[in-house]
């Protein structure tokens, strides 16, 4: 597997410049002759085909909703991180790209974060040109908030909705481009394979969701942005339909994948209440700005809590524990998500959990109410604290919410090099889907920042060189859909099909997808370790048997069929699911939102080992009855130093 | 948080496909809990269906926060049901009694023709949007974003409009199937502000002309859509986008507009 990750020469603040200019221009007049496939229409895909439509490309772009609008990155609520410095606190480009290389415990590449930071800017001049209605101050300069593992302000936002109106620019760009005709639509397509042609990338297959119809689609380049696989956990904050089919399918065929074990549990999610559940509800961290973290000093009074013998608001101060605060003085509430997650997770097995479950910790805005007035909290966060309301039936105005962390982010994906091409040559990943910017750890306000670095930056840039370098004129827009490898790909997908509705067993897809979900989260969540990874592998393995023995589909292929769309996504997290545990199990350290029980201080902060460790962990598939292959990419630091990730 | 158990009775909307006679299904549920949302209820009405070997039931649903706009229902003739400023994925049980019968139907509107059950198809209001929801300008090519400022109010206010999920209630829950606060809100907000006021008279011919070609109806006053919708979206929009189309008729008559 070619692991080179192409970065480019020159000093970090040069590199990106430098790469760009070396990078192969293609003709304006040529550019409509090549063709390329966007799979996802979130911020990376969306930004991805609308700059690749309006550069001139011909650019077909594919998503499961039924409108390009609804892709996940719209439920992001707090906001987007940029190094413009507006604030005057000592902000800039290398701060955040610092800040980030920190906060993803150094896991993460350092010429790819350095050119995220840098084009942090103009992602802000790009949304608010587009008529993105980011907060303002009265003088109608653009409004900061703080973000958890950062010291200064630098988090664009629009209200609670930041997510919703980034991906609405998108949106908005990306149709006028479908409205000139540059960029072809396809909604309610699932991709279900990737094509390769003598071992490039030359394109994908469909199912339409509505007739079932099964499509091949040629294309001169492959764009995936098609997410993260928190939904390997069934709970997790992601939509019903957030899926690691693409990626998975992408990996079969030879994409190396990176990283998997790196999840990111958010620590400020609604608590599970019930067995009915279908989702876990993010409560944004930018709640953390002005609530307090708390549990009761003692088991009892947590106890009393509990059973509702006692109001949280009748615990007297010294008997409340704010240990965010006592723990990360000078970070406090905003320690970043993963010590926050791990925190309440501790908090919690102590015993001193105040849910009814026993699991959920307190965030208490009553000092802030205090000192700010209702109605400046109300104005900060009134939606989140009507949707608090809705979900849970408690007004948190008058009691502290109830959070807990629930799988969120995925900070692993398929691996990149600097241009954003996975180990498949003519296929790139693009935002959640690739590994490339975190590390072990997302800070808060980064994922949105990434999906339009991607999107509107780098993927547009990157894949015109690939084309200029790599596909003859001559060669563009001819590939032949009836080339075999097309047919195999469309035979692979049907069997698969085919078999799943055959089996005619008796388990749902979706009561084996909970129980996969209650295997991740208990050995490969918050806290892991050998014996229970070891476990964990060998219970998948039984469960995907048990899936192709015994599942039961009702209908058919050629109609609208939500089981069978579900059954095909379940069975590649049930393959999937296997991998991340090899790697959790494989990286026997601990950093970031990885965190063997193994390897940390008496105080229970998390070790890294730096000496055996600082590396991508990429994984080669060698088939399903074989233990994957894993290579190594060395991480080189030669800007920030890997320390002591404090944040006391 | 008194949550318990209540037990309901569902009358379901079912419909092959496109082309087939749909009829409703009776159906019974015994103790769901008032703490699920309804698209759990379903959820588990849907297991409950395979089990019998039954079809289980097609909607339309992502997020299940409220947010993306992808659910819909007519729950009790009302779509997103009876609660105020909410989406069908965030009602929840509790907002019904023990013994109720609950009648969910699709959408019914002619330019969102049903595919299966309970899903319909809003391509149409895409269309809408791609006749001129958008600021044409170069992606990569921005002035420095507080070089242009823009008051408080004026930025809420466009806010305000662009909190619009596009969920399509407010065309389904018209007697026109009019998509006037759906279109008034992004010609709204894109008209108010600076960076949109070059476009505003296209714009505003153009997305009312894609709303008339995709069959959707007028605008009547009756003012269903304002109480539909799940994010509030205020009929003074609407007002607002005649003006803005009212002015630009004018102007396109006298030549002052280019070729839309
Ligand atoms: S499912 Fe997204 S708004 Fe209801």
């Amino acid at each position: 597997m070619n692991l080179d990750a192409n970065i480019p020469e020159g000093p970090i603040e040069q590199k990106w410049t430098n790469a760009k200019f070396k990078y192969k221009l293609v003709n304006p007049a040529n550019k409509r002759k090549y063709s390329v496939i966007v799979v996802g229409s979130g911020l990376a895909g969306a930004g991805a085909a609308a700059t690749l439509g309006e550069l001139g490309y011909n650019v077909k772009c594919f998503c499961y909703q039924d409108s390009p609008r609804r892709a996940h990155s719209i439920a992001a609520q707090g906001g987007i991180n940029a190094a413009k410095n507006y604030q005057n606190d000592g902000d800039s480009i290398f701060r955040l790209f610092y800040d980030t290389v920190k906060g993803g415990d150094f896991r993460s590449r350092e010429a790819n974060v350095y050119r995220l930071a840098e084009v942090s800017n103009n992602i802000i001049d790009q949304c608010v040109a587009q008529g993105v209605p980011f907060a303002r101050e009265y003088g109608g300069m653009l409004d900061n908030r703080s973000f958890g593992g950062a010291q200064v302000s630098r988090t664009f936002y629009a209200r609670g909705q930041t997510g919703q109106q980034l991906l609405l620019g998108a949106y908005h760009s990306l149709s006028r481009q479908i409205g000139l005709g540059q960029v072809k639509m396809y909604n309610r397509h699932e991709m279900l394979d990737v094509v390769l042609i003598d071992g490039v990338a030359k394109g994908i297959i469909t199912r339409n969701l509505v007739t079932g119809k099964i499509d091949r689609w040629a294309a001169d380049a492959v764009v995936l942005a098609t997410g993260g696989y928190s939904t390997v956990f069934f709970l997790s904050t992601n939509a019903a339909g957030c899926n690691v089919t693409a990626a998975w399918r992408a990996h079969r065929r030879g994409a190396g994948f990176a990283n998997p074990c790196y999840t990111q549990i958010h620590p400020t999610c609604i608590p599970q209440e019930g067995e009915h559940q279908s989702k876990l509800t993010l409560m944004s961290e930018s709640l953390r700005n002005d609530g307090r973290v708390w549990v009761p000093k003692s088991k009892d009074v947590a106890k009393k809590v509990r059973l509702g013998e006692m109001k949280p608001s009748d615990v007297a101060e010294e008997d409340r524990d704010y240990y965010l605060e006592r723990k990360y003085p000078s970070f406090g509430n905003l320690a970043p998500r993963d010590i926050s997650s791990r925190a309440a997770k501790e908090a919690c097995d102590d015993g001193r959990g105040v849910a009814p479950t026993g699991f959920g910790v307190f965030l208490d805005f009553a000092d802030a109410i205090n000192r700010l007035g209702k109605h400046v909290i109300e104005e900060r966060y009134g939606n989140l604290f009507d949707m608090y309301e809705n979900i849970t039936g408690v007004n948190a105005y008058e009691q502290p919410m109830q959070i807990y962390p629930a799988p969120h982010y995925t900070m692993g994906g398929l691996w990149v090099d600097y241009n954003l091409m996975t180990s498949i040559p003519g296929l790139f990943a693009a935002g959640e889907c690739n590994f490339s910017d975190h590390g072990a750890n997302r800070l808060g306000a980064s994922a949105l920042m990434q999906g339009l670095a991607d999107g509107y930056f780098v993927v547009p840039y990157a894949v015109g060189n690939y084309l200029g370098s790599e596909v003859p004129i001559g060669k563009a827009g001819k590939i032949d859909i009836n080339d075999p490898a097309f047919a195999e790909a469309e035979d692979a997908v049907r069997s698969k099909i085919d078999k799943m509705l055959s089996i005619k067993g008796h388990s749902s897809p979706r009561s084996i997808h909970i129980e996969l979900g209650k295997i991740m989260i208990n050995h490969c969540g918050m806290a892991r370790d050998a014996d229970g990874l070891k476990e964990a592998i060998s219970m998948i393995r039984d469960l995907r048997q048990r899936f192709w023995k015994d599942l039961k589909l009702p209908g058919s292929s050629h109609e609208l069929n939500i089981e069978l769309e579900r059954a095909g996504r379940v069975a590649d997290h049930l393959e999937f699911a296997e991998l991340m545990c090899y790697d959790a199990l494989d990286r026997d350290e601990s950093c970031g939102g990885h965190f063997r029980v193994e390897h940390q201080t008496e105080e229970g902060e998390a070790t890294r080992d730096d000496e055996n460790f600082s590396h991508v962990s990429v994984w080669e598939f060698k088939g399903l009855d074989q233990p994957p292959q894993k290579h190594a990419e060395p991480l080189v630091f030669d800007y920030v130093k890997p320390g002591v990730r404090s944040y006391k | 948080m008194s949550e318990r158990n209540i037990s309901i009775t569902l009358k379901v909307w079912r419909q092959k496909d496109a082309d087939s006679a749909g009829a409703f299904e009776t159906y019974r549920m015994e103790s769901v809990s008032t703490s699920s949302s309804f698209l759990e209820m379903l959820d588990l009405l849907n297991e409950q269906l395979i089990e019998e070997d039954k079809d289980p039931i097609a909607f339309d649903h992502d997020c299940r926060e409220g947010i993306c706009g992808m659910c819909s229902l007519v729950i009790n003739g009302i779509p997103h049901g009876k609660n105020k400023l909410q989406t069908t994925c965030q009602l929840h049980m509790r907002s019904f009694r023990d013994g109720d019968t609950i009648t969910i139907e699709p959408y019914r509107s002619k330019p969102f023709p049903v595919t299966r059950d309970l899903v319909v198809d809003r391509t149409p209001m895409d269309t809408i949007m791609q006749a001129g929801g958008y600021v044409t300008q170069r992606i990569g090519a921005a002035q420095d974003a507080n070089a242009l400022p823009i008051s408080k109010e004026l930025a809420d206010k466009a806010m305000d409009a662009a909190a619009c999920i596009g969920c399509g209630a407010c065309v389904a829950v018209c007697p026109n199937a009019s998509a006037m606060l759906f279109t008034s809100a992004k010609v709204s907000q894109l008209n108010m502000l600076p960076q949109g006021k070059p476009e505003k008279d296209r714009r505003a011919l153009r997305m009312v002309g894609a709303m008339d070609a995709a069959g959707f109806g007028n605008c009547t006053n009756i003012g269903e859509c304002e109480a539909a919708c799940p994010k509030g979206i205020s009929l003074d929009f609407i007002a607002r986008m005649n003006r803005d189309y009212a002015v630009a008729s004018v102007k396109q008559f006298l030549g002052m507009v280019g070729s839309v």
